[in-house]
């Protein structure tokens, strides 16, 4: 059969997003999709741009690595672009020659920056804000620049402006009209956002026009209409879009007078073979400079040639939610109605630095529109409330008035109709995700989030789909159990709370007070975990609730022998402590083997050889490394500032410090950390579930990164910390980790299913949102001031050493357990090949 | 089969709440000493799943009020009483001993 060829011109956030919607859809193969990049890279989140200064790289950026479009069948040309179609014989010609016949084209070309054409826009040092490429050379001009100045002081400028300072830059923003951000909020609400970015130490500049740019070949000076200069090192412009339709224009379709492709509602230009979408479409006079509605042109395309020929755009709702440098800003519906009579309602409260408005129909009973600056956490509702015209509560106000936790807030998620919009970047409805509950079998929030894609776009609907998701349990009587197992109701987490709460000590009255029956190998070693943490007491005197790694002190191997790992902190040992190894590896015979986490395994040891070896090995100043334990295990480092030539600082000592730090501590799972000395990043600390990388200006903090089963790359916390305030970070963030997790959830696990992700750990351990940081910081201290070397606990004690023998009636050895040799050393005999 | 009552040492070598392996005629077995209700169990010592020595070491508990004990290899739990898998799976089952104690003596019932 042949396929239809669908060249998409244009591979960004929306081209891709049409890849994707049309190549799911698209079940028979009936097409061939081919699309042009004219970057050197494939379609990734410009909404998130300023994430690269971050340190996020270009590819956590990628929407989609190389590898998925070859999955699906899909020819990218990246680097090429097209540069005329010839609509007669159906064909595209690009830069680089290549001329492809077509069926239809999808055209997403999208916008570029609109540069005012001022006098001196084109000296040096003067950029514009878009694509990975102008990043890097903001970047790299940066490096000689103290100050910059971000013209447009609208969403993508104060992006920018955001991003200006993150590079160090004291940064001035220059907006033509007199409030910032025009388009989403109203004066009062512009003036809060005023106050609050300049309360960062920005400065802002409002109703300037720039008359030209002053300097010889590099900006060193702006000036404007009304006389004023500032100087300024370099400029970047961010003020508004202009669609690129030069290709359509140049192709005979018709552009609006203001620019943008003319499309009708099936998003077909004026030739029924091409379409537009995203952000060079001109819809209804309109040009839609935000992503979601650029993805549900893209829907509505792949639809109609699919065989839906229903599928329409007729406009979009251009409702917006972010955070700009910290602070909450959202507008929904109509802010400020010229033709229709409405009654406002507002809090203005310059202290706690919040704005919000409702702009309400003069019956009092339909919510119109509203801006929120500050605290936008009502807007979700408010959309809801706005978007399906519902009657609004007797006293609207309470709708935006401060809660108490247990308020019940003016209208609950079961009011909304089925065709209420949950996630407007994916267009999912609260229909779409009862069906996904109730036919699809998705029995969690991420589930229905891989099934309906809902929340995987801004992200700003999880807290919505999460109620959502829990008020369908609780109407159909499901419990969403978080019990630990038969014997405890309890989760993990509120054991741990109860622990703490009661003082309770023993399993025994845990279990006789909080659970029934007589416990397994779930609680136990769950209940075991939380007794050290929160009363930091040696293990062993809960020998019988331990698995039989922490039971023991050592890790099991497939032949029933153990392993022993001694610390070595930071990876950092003298001649003489290798040595102490190598005479223990000797004497006892073990198998010995470097591990991931610069330290050395002696495998093969018997339950009775392991007080032995210990004994040795502390005499000689080794300790536990906890090899065996839920607990840290290493902090990995590179050599650091003191040998390396590329080091900017000493990642050495600090990891030391840190293992000693958390050395011992128990917790859900095992915690690994690294800390390298500078951005080449040897010691790989972006897969720990701490991982520290030194900059120029002090340490930089990942956190919830992993290697492992599920490989996850860390996600930048915060930067350019003193140690101080990064051991202060680490110690909440592991303590408050240690006390909401399920058992046996790694860091990067517990951090995708958080409520609220990193920006909700970080409003925890920066924030202190929760007012508990003193708290999680005097329970930490407590583990490091009470610390004591496991096997060093155990050598002291003649009743916990009496459990390393293998028979308690006889002082035979298990005769089972036999090895052969395998490159000069022991392994254990298989049991193909006992006689 | 000739069967024999075999004392296997005092009760205080036999830690409580914890399984403890005991030689007996050349077989390795399993003895866990519960503390609710005074409770001894004997099992073999050999999981038969990976057939390793290894189900002394194992966490003891309960399963719907059967106790039992879960292997440290691989997590699989057998029934005290019965000596039954009580997971899913087909690892198989594990043979069980009588216990008793006197005198503050413990004795395991095998075949000789």
């Amino acid at each position: 059969m042949n396929q239809q060829n669908i060249i998409v011109i244009g591979n960004g956030m929306v081209g891709y997003k049409f890849c994707e919607r049309l190549s799911d859809k698209d079940t028979q193969k009936k097409f061939k999709i081919i699309t042009f990049c004219e970057e050197p890279r494939p379609a990734y989140d410009r909404v998130h741009l300023s994430a690269y200064f971050e340190g996020k790289t270009a590819e956590e950026l990628s929407m989609a690595s190389i590898n998925w479009y070859k999955e699906r069948d899909i020819d990218i040309y990246l680097q090429d672009k097209v540069i005329s179609i010839d609509r007669d014989k159906k064909t595209v010609t690009s830069e680089k020659g290549r001329t492809l016949s077509y069926d239809k084209i999808v055209m997403a070309t999208g916008s570029s920056v609109f540069v005012p054409p001022v006098p001196g826009i084109d000296k040096e040092g003067v950029f514009v804000y878009r694509t990975i490429e102008d990043l890097e050379e903001i970047i790299a001009y940066a490096k000689n620049c103290k100050t910059c100045a971000v013209i447009g002081g609208g969403l993508l400028g104060l992006e920018a402006a955001k991003a200006a300072q993150e590079l160090g830059l004291q940064t001035d923003v220059i907006e033509f009209a007199p409030r910032l951000m025009p388009r989403q909020v109203d004066d009062a609400g512009g003036e809060m956002l005023k106050q609050l970015i300049e309360a960062q130490g920005m400065r802002v500049n409002l109703n300037k026009n720039t008359k030209k740019i002053i300097g010889e070949t590099s900006v060193t000076a702006m000036e404007f209409v009304d006389g004023s200069v500032i100087q300024t090192d370099m400029i970047i412009i961010s003020a508004g879009i202009r669609p690129r339709d030069d290709l359509a224009r140049e192709s005979g379709l018709t552009v609006g007078e203001r620019g943008g492709i003319l499309v009708n509602s099936s998003l077909k230009t004026s030739d029924p073979d091409i379409y537009a979408i995203g952000e060079c479409v001109l819809y209804g006079d309109i040009i839609y400079g935000l992503v979601a509605p650029g993805f549900n042109m893209a829907d509505a395309v792949a639809e109609q040639l699919v065989g839906n020929k229903s599928a329409s755009f007729t406009g979009a709702d251009m409702s917006t939610k972010l955070k700009l440098m910290g602070t909450d800003v959202a507008s929904f519906g109509d802010i400020e109605p010229k033709d229709k009579l409405c009654k406002d309602i507002a809090l203005n409260n310059p202290h706690t630095g919040v704005y919000k408005k409702l702009v309400i129909s003069e019956d009092g009973k339909r919510l119109l529109g509203g801006v929120l600056v500050g605290d936008a956490n009502e807007y979700g509702n408010l959309l809801q409330i706005c978007q399906n015209n519902m009657k609004l509560p007797d006293d609207p106000m309470s709708l935006i008035l401060p809660k108490n936790d247990d308020a019940e807030s003016g209208i609950g998620i079961g009011d909304l109709p089925d065709t209420a919009h949950i996630c407007s970047c994916e267009n999912v409805t609260k229909g779409d995700i009862l069906d996904a509950i109730e036919n699809h079998a998705c029995n969690s929030v991420s589930e229905i989030k891989s099934f309906t894609k809902a929340g995987t776009g801004c992200g700003g609907c999880i807290p919505m789909l999460t109620d959502l998701f829990k008020y369908k349990m609780a109407q159909d009587g499901i419990e969403v159990s978080n019990a630990l197992c038969e014997h405890f109701e309890l989760s993990r987490e509120e054991m741990y709370q109860v622990v703490r709460a009661t003082g309770i000590k023993t399993f025994a009255e845990l279990i006789a007070k909080h659970g029934k029956g007589a416990g397994c190998e779930i609680c136990k070693p769950a209940a075991a975990s939380i007794f050290a943490t929160v009363f930091s007491e040696p293990i062993l005197d809960h020998a019988s609730l331990q698995d039989t790694n922490d039971a023991f002190l050592a890790n099991i191997q497939q032949d029933g022998t153990y392993s022993v790992i001694p610390g070595i902190p930071g990876g950092e040992i003298t001649p003489d402590m290798l040595m102490v190894i190598a005479e223990v590896g000797k004497k006892f015979d073990l198998y010995t083997k470097i591990t991931g986490g610069q330290r050395i395994d002696l495998l093969g040891a018997r339950l009775d050889q392991l007080p032995q070896i210990w004994k040795i090995l502390i005499d000689a100043g080794f300790e536990s490394g906890h090899a065996y334990g839920k607990s840290l295990r290493t902090v990995k480092s590179c050599v650091g500032s003191t040998w390396c030539r590329y080091g900017v600082q000493d990642s050495t000592s600090l990891a030391i410090e840190l293992e000693l730090r958390y050395r011992g501590l128990r917790s859900p799972h095992k915690i690994k950390g690294a800390v390298s000395g500078c951005t080449r990043e040897c010691a790989e600390a972006q897969c720990k579930d701490f991982g520290v990388i030194a900059t120029d200006k002090g340490w930089n903090l990942y956190i919830c990164g992993n290697g492992g089963i599920k490989p996850r790359h860390a996600d930048l916390f915060a930067s350019d910390l003193d140690k101080e305030t990064l051991i202060k970070y680490i110690d909440r963030f592991l303590m408050y980790y240690i006390k909401t997790a399920d058992r046996l959830q790694r860091t990067s696990t517990w951090m995708t299913k958080l409520p609220g992700g990193l920006a909700h750990v970080k409003d925890v351990v920066i924030n202190d949102s929760l007012g508990i940081n003193s708290e999680l910081e005097a329970q930490m201290q407590h583990v490091v001031n009470t610390y004591e070397c496991e096997w060093t606990n155990v050598l002291n004690d003649p009743e916990k050493l009496k459990r390393f023998k293998h028979f308690v009636n006889s002082d035979d050895l298990d005769e089972t357990v036999q090895f052969t040799r395998e490159r000069l050393q022991i392994r254990p005999l298989q049991h193909s090949e006992k006689p | 089969m000739n069967r024999e009552w075999i004392n296997v040492g005092a009760v205080e070598n036999f830690a409580k709440d914890l399984g403890s392996c005991v030689k007996v005629k050349g077989l390795q077995i399993a003895v866990f000493n519960l503390s609710d209700n005074n409770r001894w169990y004997a099992v073999q010592n050999l999981c038969p799943h990976d057939k390793r020595m290894v189900l002394s070491r194992g966490i003891v508990g309960d399963k719907e009020g059967d106790p039992k004990v879960t292997c440290p290899m691989h997590k699989n739990s057998f029934s005290l009483t019965s000596g039954q898998l009580v997971n899913e799976g087909d690892v198989g089952n594990i043979t069980t001993y009588p216990v008793k104690v006197e005198d503050g003596k413990v004795f395991l019932e095998v075949a000789i």
